[in-house]
């Protein structure tokens, strides 16, 4: 990213943490060792500063892929808090420890072309969620703030649109399954239900189907190959000539003027 | 909640406050800030586009596109020396036999697996980090594909060679667009949960430099949800697709024939190496953010350092628009701890504005990327119009809050849940207050050069995604990099299948490419003691480095 120095000249530091001369330190045990790491930075660009070269425990550190879900306690503290190493900004007395990956069970072969309910589809593949004792633990350690419990209970009742849906931003890092007492890997129940959801509970798009049809029946190809062979200026014309579909039109009600290549 | 913001930028953001109303009706009345005319944005593009400057970019030494001119942190992996050179192992007993192998395990690389295991071919997927670790899961507002009754793959087409400025490879755009339609129907057929109206139709929605609404989306987080819908899928084909995770490819094998027959891995938790013999071999590696070109933080994914564009280059892969690298124009400026992250298009694609320390719009919101970005600097370095955080960063402010107004209530909330949490973490609801961004290194335009079967200039070795280069010419618009990784993912894994059904074999797999290469780069002077490919980005202080005292390679 650029930083910028007085003149605006920017000044590059791609990634890696350069503290400013007034930076403050703290101190953080990383599995059990002490490190003073500058204040502000994340969990990860903390364990980067001392050292670490992860393998494991880090991937997009953009807080969406799920691979640095952490545990960690405040010294003095009783209490057990999670985070993403990369969206956890580092506290004093943290005392830290990434869960890289967790055991978990995943039942095989989806069947998204059955004919068996969607609710009983899933309390066929995980009976397990019945055995939830409703605790709430796997709602207060998701890092994302889904309430998983709630989803789990949607589940229960049958309700598989609602839990696909109040389980849409799961990242499936993992940390539910880590501390439910019922031994359910909630995350792997979720990304069923939401793939359930999707193809056997919601309409088709009926536009879709009908315009990959149309592909499939070569319908574009002459079009296509017709631009491949244009000049450059030929393109540029039609580029700066095509209609734009106005921004706050219905879907389906507005049509260009030139349909000739629909 | 805008506590996150310090009392200076809050004062700024006053005046964000102070113009929205209006700004609000012009945009009611379908009356925004205007377009920029094909002079004005060349203009803008020469004078601050990181591109279209000197810095930073030297002459490549060595290989098929020696002589060309590429951002420097890639020359050096390029003129780099395999870490195999000098092993010299025992190739005759293969490891692993298999039909086609796949390097790569994000979006690319899991369709074309699932493609060739379609077609009845076993595959084994080696990935260097999880299966799904991948610039896809990152990709946030869309994937193009022209479904909607106004629009046609024709108009797709149109928007993809004008958004390139006309120098993409013709016959990969028409690949890519032609072919949109059927993967978006395959995505719903694999349950993925697309946004849709209640009778199931798409939603669709403008993106940078569209004339017909064809993003598809699912909240912000369209690429993860495909990310995950792929691999969920793809753990249930382990008859046919073995997955190897923590298990770069670091060279290609090559046989007597000068075709690829393979690669060899290295598990990278045991150190051990592993050699796949391979009939045909498809590259999906992804993207260089992490070579971090110029400096500049980048939205990409801690695996994203080109390690199939080194492979491919030292066994002889042309490589093509290398030099073009997209930014895109709205990474996080502050606060520090997202800094450089990506803020989607699809932001813009709502009606937010961008806005100078003025709280003055000063560009059309939905240039293609490049222009906008190139605008943004121009409007902070130029004209000394950007905000200034308290670390000495600048951006512009990207008025989010207008979305709500314009849409009503809940909206932000709704259509950007993960940009939503990430912000409200640092204290910032951006539904009530503004974004600070500025452009930050996305992706790479260039890359292996392909045909519209996705094959190389290797017999054997295909690529697909953004490891390959043409699709998109020298700017890719929004919505198609996952319409690109997965079309030429299947077109992949279908091409590899024709050919195995033609007989195609893998020779004696050999690695006397690297002794060649490395002899060529002693001959031509450039051998600097590096070793490549990278596999993982370094990111330890120069204290740190120093002592580590056994690492010599200037790059690894």
């Amino acid at each position: 990213m650029t930083k910028c120095t007085e003149d605006n000249k920017p000044i590059m530091v791609g990634d890696r943490t350069i503290p400013p001369p007034d930076a403050r330190y703290i101190t953080i045990s990383i599995m059990g060792q002490p490190y003073e790491v500058p204040e502000t930075l994340t969990i990860l660009k903390a364990m980067e500063f001392v050292g670490y070269q992860f393998k494991r425990g880090c991937g997009c550190r953009g807080g969406i892929c799920g691979a640095c879900g952490t545990f960690y306690r405040i010294e003095g503290h009783h209490t057990l808090k999670t985070g993403l190493a990369c969206q956890t900004v580092v506290e004093p007395g943290m005392i830290l420890a990434q869960i890289p990956f967790f055991p978990s069970n995943r039942a095989a072969e989806l069947d998204l072309e059955t004919k068996m309910p969607a609710d009983q589809q899933i309390a066929t593949m995980y009976p397990e969620i019945f055995r939830c004792v409703g605790c709430g633990t796997c709602t207060r350690t998701c890092p994302m703030d889904i309430d998983v419990m709630g989803y789990i209970a949607h589940f229960k009742r049958g309700d598989i649109m609602g839990g696909a849906e109040q389980s849409f931003d799961c990242i499936m890092c993992g940390l539910c399954a880590a501390r439910c007492p019922a031994n359910i890997s909630q995350f792997n129940v979720a990304m069923t239900a939401r793939r359930i959801a999707s193809a056997r509970l919601t309409p088709k798009s009926e536009v879709t189907a009908a315009r990959a049809e149309q592909v499939r029946a070569g319908r574009y190809e002459p079009m296509l190959a017709e631009l491949c062979k244009m000049s450059k200026d030929e393109l540029k014309k039609l580029y700066v000539e095509r209609e734009r579909e106005p921004d706050l039109a219905k879907p389906g009600e507005w049509m260009p003027e030139d349909q000739t290549h629909l | 909640m805008s506590e996150g913001y310090t009392p200076e930028m809050l004062d700024l953001i006053k005046k964000v406050e102070e113009s929205r109303p209006q700004r609000l009706s012009e945009s009611r009345a379908g009356k925004g800030f205007p377009a920029m005319s094909m002079d004005a944005r060349d203009l803008v593009l020469n004078a601050y586009h990181p591109d279209y400057t000197e810095e930073g970019r030297r002459a490549l030494g060595i290989g098929p596109n020696k002589d060309e001119v590429y951002p420097e942190e890639l020359i050096d992996l390029l003129e780099s020396r395999s870490i195999l050179e000098a092993v010299k192992p025992d190739l005759s007993t293969p490891d692993y036999e298999t039909d086609v192998l796949v390097i790569g395990g994000g979006g690319g690389g899991s369709a074309a697996a699932l493609s060739a295991a379609a077609e009845g071919l076993d595959v084994i997927m080696a990935t260097k980090l999880r299966h799904g670790d991948s610039n896809t899961v990152m990709a946030e507002g869309g994937i193009q594909g022209a479904d909607q009754e106004p629009d046609s793959p024709y108009y797709h087409y149109l928007d993809v060679i004008g958004g390139g400025h006309f120098t993409n490879e013709p016959s990969l755009v028409a690949a890519m667009t032609n072919d949109a339609p059927i993967i978006i129907e395959w995505l719903e057929s694999l349950g993925m949960m697309f946004d849709k109206h209640p009778d199931g139709r798409m939603k669709a929605r403008h993106g940078g430099g569209t004339s017909r609404k064809r993003m598809h989306s699912a909240g912000d987080m369209t690429g993860a949800e495909i990310m995950r819908v792929l691999r969920d899928e793809t753990r249930d084909r382990t008859e046919k697709i073995k997955i190897l995770e923590f298990s770069p490819a670091v060279e290609l094998l090559m046989d007597e024939n000068g075709r690829c027959a393979g690669a060899v891995l290295n598990n990278m938790e045991t150190g051990a190496y592993y050699t796949v013999k391979a009939k045909t071999t498809i590259i999906a590696t992804g993207g260089t953010g992490r070579l971090h070109y110029r400096g500049f933080a980048c939205t990409n994914h801690y695996g994203a350092t080109g390690d199939g564009l080194v492979m491919a280059y030292r066994a002889g892969a042309k490589l093509g628009y290398m030099d073009s690298v997209q930014y895109h124009p709205t990474g996080t400026a502050y606060p520090e701890q997202n800094v450089g992250l990506l803020v989607t298009e699809k932001v813009r694609g709502l009606g937010g504005q961008l806005l100078n320390i003025d709280g003055e719009q000063f560009v059309f919101p939905l240039e293609p990327r490049d222009v906008e970005s190139a605008a943004i600097i121009r409007e902070c370095v130029g004209n000394g119009k950007g905000v200034k955080t308290p670390t000495g960063r600048l951006g512009v402010w990207l008025d989010s809050p207008l979305i709500d107004e314009l849409h009503g209530p809940g909206t932000v909330q709704r259509e950007l849940p993960a940009k939503y949490i990430q912000f409200k973490r640092f204290g910032i609801d951006i539904a009530k207050v503004p974004m600070l961004v500025y452009p930050t290194l996305h992706y790479q335009n260039g890359g292996i050069a392909i045909n519209d079967q996705s094959e190389t200039t290797i017999p054997g070795l295909y690529a697909a995604g953004e490891t390959t280069g043409g699709v998109h010419g020298h700017n890719r618009l929004m919505g198609n990099s996952l319409l690109d990784i997965l079309v030429f993912g299947r077109r992949a894994g279908l091409a590899a299948a024709r050919a195995i059904a033609d007989g195609a074999q893998a020779g004696a797999a050999s690695l006397n490419h690297l002794v060649e290469y490395g002899k060529a780069l002693s001959d031509a002077g450039l051998d600097r003691g590096a070793v490549s490919p990278m596999i993982l980005p370094n990111y330890a202080t120069d204290e740190i480095r120093s002592r580590r005292w056994d690492v010599k390679s200037p790059t690894v």
